[in-house]
C-alpha cells in the first residue's frame, strides 16, 4: 500500500532524466550456478576452491590496499600462508585505519546463551534488517564465520569484557532482540584494530609483507583485462610508482565523506575503489547510505564532523522530544506527561534499540515537525538519567565511560546530568564495489574486502556487524578465495613494473595531478566538498524524493564544472601536499555523488536505508517494491563517463520475504 | 575571540624550520584546536599562501594521528587529551599560543607540524604481537579470564599509539607505550606463551631509538589514554623477569 498517486506523473519525468544519465544493461550472477541452500554455499565453494600447494604460494605477489581490520586481517592472513604480500596506506601506521573508530562491538552468532539466539537467526536479523537487498548466502557466510573471529581476536589479545565469571560478555545491539554483541568497553574498533594491526607487523618482521606507509593509491593497472597492480603516491616526496602484483585487494574503507560532514576520520575517502570503478568494476547500490542516529548534532559551520557516539548508549539511553514543537525549555524543567519517547511508542517491541535506519527517519521526522531540541533545533535527546537512578553512575560509567567523556569534550556538558542531544549523521555505506560471493569484482584478480565492498548488509546495516564483515573477510574469506584466482595464474611471471602498461598508468596518474594543479583558480578543494556535502545531506540524505534528486544531479553537475575551473591547489606535487591530497578526492566525490543520485533515482522504491518519500506506507514506514526491484544495481562507467545498470538478481530461500516490523 | 598562533613552519625534513605568526579571527570558544587550523587554513589557502601541515584523522581522539605541542605541552593544555580534543575554550581571547611539532630526536619533522613516528611500530615489529595464524586459536568461551584482569588488560591496551609521551619526556623515552604493550599482552591469558621474548626484544628496539627513562613522569600527565605509571615499572619487571628466565626460554 503505498502513496503513489502523485509520483506516476512525476516517474515519467524522473526516466526522462534518467534516460540521458544510464542506459540498462544484463543481469549478472554473484554466485553462479549452485543448486545448494544459501546455508551450504560456503562448504560446497570451499571444496571447489583450488590450493596452492606452500611451496609455490612464495612466488605469488599479492597487493593489499588498506589496513583497516579487512586490509590487515587479509594481510597478515596471506603472509602467514606463505603468498609474497605488499600491504599499502595513506596513513603513517597502520593501526590508524578508520576500524579503530567503531565503539559498540562485534556481532557473533556463537549462540552460547539461552536467549535463543543462533546462525540462522543471525542470518535472520541481518537479511532482515538489510530489507532483503543484500545476498543471502553470504550472510550465511558470515555468520558461520564469525564464531572464530573472536577466538581469533582473543588470542590476538584483544581483551574482550568478561563477566564476573570469566566467560566472555555480551550486550544487545539495535535490530536485535538477542545479546550477540562481544565489546571491549566503548572501543572495541580499537582493540581490534589494534590486534590485527599487531599480527600485520608481525609478518613484516617475518618478512612476508613489504608494508608502504604514507602510500596513497591513485589507479589500478589492468592488463590484459586482469588487475596486475597500482599506481601509488608516496605521499612524503610526492614520487609516483607502480606497483605490480598477481592480484590486488582493495580494503579501502566507506565513501561517507562525500558528505564532507560525517562520523568518518577526516582522510577516510572513496579514490582507491573510485579509481578501480573507472577502470571497469562495477560500483553496487552507491545510493545506500546509512545515517547513524547517534551523532553529535552539527553546531556551526567550522565542526569538523559529526562525531558518532556508539549505538550501544541505546541500551540505557532513552530518546525523546517535547510533545509540543517549539518547546524551548532545558529538559529538566520539561514534565514526563509532555515528553515524547517516540520509539518507545511507535516500536514498543524494540524501542530504543529499533534499527538505525529506521531510529534516523524518527529522528529526522520529530526534528523536521519542530520537535527538534538544542540551540538550533537539530537534535533529539538521549537522556539516562533513568538509567543512571537504576544502576548507579559506576555501572554507567563503566559501560560508556569513554563516551560520555568525549561528549562532554565536544559539547561542554556532563551527559550525567543533562540529556545528550543527538541526530543522524552520515555513517557507513552498505553499497561499494560490486563482487561475485568469492570477493572478486568485475575485473578478474580485483578483490575486495569490508566497507569498500557490498553484500551482507543490503540496504541498512545492523549494528556491530561492520567489525565482523570486515574481520570475517581479511581473515577466513579473502585468504580461501584469493589462491582459487591465483591458482589458475601458477607460471605466470608477475607484471613487470616498468612493463609499458604500468608506466602508462603512471603517466596518466601524473598528467590528472598536473591538470589539478594547473587549474588554478580561488577555491580549495574544502570548500567545494563542503558545498558538495550540504547537497548531498538536502537531495540523498535520510529521505530522498525524485525532484530532489533531479535537481541534485543538476547541481552537482554545476559544482564540478565550477570545480574544474575554479579549483586552487595550494603547493605543488613534490612534496608533503594535503591540499592536493583532497584536490584528488574530491573530484572523485564528486562523480560518486552524482553517481549515489542516480541510483537514488534510478531505485524507484524504499528499502532500508534508502527512503523514497513517494514510496511510503500511511504510518510512514519503507515501502519495498520486491516484484520490480529485488536486484541490486552494478553500475557500469563508460569510458565516456555515462552509466549502465545491470542488475544482480536476488532471492531468498532461508529467510522468507517479509515486511519488516520492529512494532 | 582572536587568538595569535606561533606556527612552526618547515618544508621538508632536511630543511630548517622557523617559527611564524598568524591572527586568528571570528573563532569561539567551542572549536577544537584542529578545527582552528582548519579555518587558518581555509584563510591561507584563500590567499594563496601555503596551509599549514598537520597530522589528524578520526578527530575523536582513538585513531591517534594527531599530536601537536601546545605552548610546548604535547597535545595540549588540557590533561590526559589528544589535540583533536582540545578546545579553544582553555584560552584566553587575545593570547599568543606557539604550536610546535613533537619535539624529540626520535621523530623527525616530516613537514610542519607533522613528525615521523614509525619508531612506535619498530617496537611493535620487534615483538609487541601474539604468534597465533589464523584459524588455529582455542574457543575464547574454553578459557575463563576475570572481569577485573580483562578490565586491567584493557586499561594498559587503550594506549592510542600517538607518541605523545616520548614529546613529554626530556629524555624521549618510550617506557609508557613499551610498557603498556608489554603489560597488556602479558595480562592476556592467551599470549604468555612469548612472553620472555617479547619483553628483551621490544626492551631492545625501545633502546635503540628512544632515550632512557628516569621515571619523570611528565608523560602520564599528557597521555590520552590515561595509561598510568605502573607501565613503566612494566617495562623494568617484564625485562628483570625475561633476564632471569632467559630470553629464548619460552614461557
Amino acid at each position: 500500500m503505498t502513496f503513489d498517486v502523485a509520483s506516476q506523473r512525476s516517474r515519467a519525468d524522473e526516466e526522462k532524466v534518467l534516460d540521458a544519465l544510464r542506459s540498462i544493461g544484463g543481469d549478472i550472477s554473484g554466485i553462479g550456478p549452485s543448486d545448494v541452500p544459501p546455508a551450504q554455499v560456503w562448504d560446497e565453494r570451499k571444496l571447489a576452491y583450488r590450493l596452492v600447494s606452500p611451496l609455490n604460494r612464495r612466488t605469488f605477489t599479492v597487493i593489499v590496499v588498506g589496513t583497516g581490520l579487512a586490509g590487515a586481517g587479509c594481510a597478515a592472513a596471506l603472509g602467514e600462508l606463505g603468498y609474497d604480500v605488499s600491504a599499502f596506506t595513506f596513513h603513517d601506521a597502520p593501526r590508524r585505519a578508520h576500524s579503530v573508530a567503531a565503539q559498540g562491538g562485534i556481532n557473533a552468532a556463537r549462540g552460547r546463551k539461552i536467549d535463543n539466539d543462533s546462525l540462522a537467526r543471525f542470518v535472520k536479523d541481518t537479511v532482515k534488517g538489510g530489507d532483503f537487498r543484500g545476498r543471502e548466502a553470504d550472510a550465511w557466510r558470515l555468520g558461520e564465520e564469525s564464531v572464530r573471529v573472536i577466538d581469533h581476536l582473543d588470542a590476538l589479545g584483544a581483551p574482550f569484557a568478561r563477566e564476573y565469571g570469566g566467560q566472555l560478555a555480551t550486550r544487545s545491539f539495535g535490530g536485535v532482540q538477542v545479546s550477540r554483541t562481544y565489546y571491549t568497553r566503548g572501543q572495541t574498533g580499537q582493540q581490534l584494530q589494534v590486534a590485527s594491526s599487531q599480527a600485520l607487523l608481525r609478518q613484516v618482521a617475518a618478512g612476508r609483507v613489504t608494508l608502504h606507509t604514507r602510500s596513497e593509491m591513485l589507479d589500478l593497472i589492468v592488463v590484459d583485462g586482469r588487475a596486475q597492480g597500482i599506481v601509488v603516491r608516496d605521499l612524503v616526496t610526492g614520487a609516483i610508482t607502480a606497483h605490480t602484483a598477481h592480484a590486488v585487494v582493495l580494503a579501502t574503507g566507506g565513501y561517507g565523506n562525500v558528505f564532507f560532514k560525517s562520523t568518518l576520520a577526516k582522510n577516510s575517502n572513496a579514490t582507491a575503489a573510485f579509481r578501480a570503478h573507472r577502470r571497469g568494476a562495477y560500483f553496487a547500490n552507491p545510493a545506500f547510505i546509512q545515517f547513524h542516529p547517534t551523532a553529535l548534532p552539527m553546531s556551526g559551520p567550522w565542526q569538523s564532523k559529526t562525531i558518532l557516539m556508539s549505538e550501544s548508549l541505546r541500551n540505557d539511553g532513552r530518546i525523546w522530544v517535547p510533545v509540543r514543537a517549539g518547546d524551548t525549555r532545558p529538559p529538566d524543567q520539561i514534565p514526563q506527561d509532555e515528553r515524547d519517547y517516540y520509539l518507545e511508542r511507535r516500536y514498543p517491541a524494540y524501542g530504543n534499540l529499533a534499527p538505525r535506519d529506521v531510529a534516523s527517519r524518527a529522528a529526522r521526522t520529530e526534528i523536521v515537525a519542530g520537535r527538534g531540541v538544542g540551540p538550533l533545533r537539530n537534535s533529539v535527546y538521549l537522556d539516562f538519567h533513568d538509567a543512571v537512578a537504576r544502576l548507579g553512575a559506576k555501572t554507567i560509567a563503566e559501560r560508556y565511560g569513554n563516551l560520555f567523556e568525549m561528549y562532554e569534550d565536544a559539547t561542554g556538558e556532563n551527559p550525567y546530568e543533562v540529556p545528550m542531544r543527538i541526530a543522524p549523521g552520515a555513517h557507513f555505506a552498505m553499497g561499494g564495489l560490486w563482487s561475485d560471493y568469492d570477493m572478486m569484482t568485475s575485473i578478474p584478480g580485483l578483490f575486495v574486502g569490508g566497507e569498500a565492498g557490498w553484500g551482507y548488509h543490503g540496504a541498512n546495516r545492523l549494528g556491530a556487524n561492520s567489525l565482523l564483515s570486515a574481520c570475517v573477510d581479511g581473515w577466513f574469506t579473502l585468504p580461501y578465495s584469493v589462491p582459487d584466482y591465483l591458482a589458475g595464474l601458477l607460471g605466470s611471471p608477475r607484471l613487470a613494473a616498468d612493463d609499458a602498461a604500468a608506466l602508462a598508468a603512471v603517466d596518466e596518474v601524473r598528467t590528472t595531478i598536473q591538470a589539478l594543479v594547473d587549474i588554478g583558480g580561488t577555491q580549495g578543494p574544502d570548500r567545494f566538498h563542503r558545498r558538495l556535502g550540504e547537497l548531498l545531506y538536502d537531495v540523498c540524505g535520510v529521505s530522498r524524493s525524485g525532484q530532489q534528486l533531479t535537481a541534485g544531479i543538476r547541481g552537482i553537475q554545476e559544482l564540478r564544472r565550477e570545480f574544474t575551473a575554479d579549483l586552487r591547489v595550494q603547493g605543488d606535487g613534490e612534496s608533503l601536499n594535503q591540499e592536493l591530497e583532497r584536490a584528488g578526492r574530491v573530484a572523485d566525490y564528486l562523480d560518486l555523488a552524482e553517481l549515489m543520485c542516480i541510483d537514488a533515482l534510478d531505485r524507484d522504491e524504499s528499502c532500508g536505508a534508502h527512503f523514497r518519500v513517494e514510496h511510503q506506507t500511511p504510518d510512514g514506514e519503507a515501502s519495498r517494491d520486491d516484484e520490480h526491484w529485488m536486484f541490486a544495481s552494478a553500475w557500469e562507467r563508460t569510458p565516456a563517463g555515462g552509466y549502465v545498470r545491470h542488475q544482480e538478481p536476488l532471492s531468498y530461500v532461508s529467510v522468507p520475504l517479509a515486511t519488516r516490523s520492529y512494532k | 575571540m582572536k587568538l595569535t598562533l606561533r606556527i612552526w613552519r618547515q618544508a621538508s625534513t632536511d630543511s630548517e624550520g622557523a617559527f611564524a605568526d598568524y591572527e586568528l579571527d571570528e573563532v569561539t570558544p567551542e572549536f577544537s584546536l584542529l578545527e582552528a587550523l582548519d579555518k587558518l587554513n581555509d584563510d591561507l589557502v584563500a590567499r594563496g599562501r601555503d596551509p599549514i601541515v598537520f597530522d589528524s584523522d578520526c578527530r575523536e581522539g582513538i585513531c591517534g594521528s594527531c599530536g601537536i605541542a601546545v605552548d610546548g605541552v604535547p597535545h595540549g593544555p588540557k590533561p590526559n587529551t589528544p589535540s583533536c580534543r582540545q578546545h579553544l575554550r582553555s584560552f584566553q581571547d587575545g593570547q599568543t599560543v606557539v604550536l610546535e611539532p613533537f619535539r624529540a630526536r626520535s621523530y623527525p619533522v616530516v613537514r610542519d607540524l607533522a613528525v615521523d613516528r614509525s619508531g612506535l611500530d619498530r617496537i611493535i615489529t620487534a615483538g609487541g604481537f601474539v604468534s597465533v595464524d589464523a584459524g588455529t586459536a582455542a574457543d575464547a568461551d574454553a578459557h575463563q579470564f576475570a572481569h577485573q584482569r580483562a578490565e586491567w588488560a584493557l586499561d594498559m591496551a587503550a594506549c592510542i599509539g600517538c607518541g605523545a609521551c616520548v614529546a613529554a619526556c626530556p629524555n624521549a623515552s618510550v617506557s609508557l607505550f613499551t610498557g603498556a604493550k608489554l603489560l597488556h599482552l602479558a595480562t592476556v591469558p592467551t599470549t604468555g606463551q612469548e612472553r620472555a621474548r617479547r619483553a628483551a626484544d621490544m626492551v631492545e628496539a625501545s633502546e635503540k631509538e628512544f632515550g632512557p627513562c628516569s621515571v619523570y613522569g611528565e608523560c602520564v600527565a599528557v597521555c590520552p589514554a590515561g595509561i598510568p605509571l605502573t607501565a613503566i615499572a612494566g617495562v623494568n619487571r617484564e625485562r628483570l623477569r625475561s633476564v632471569r628466565r632467559g630470553r629464548n626460554r619460552d614461557d
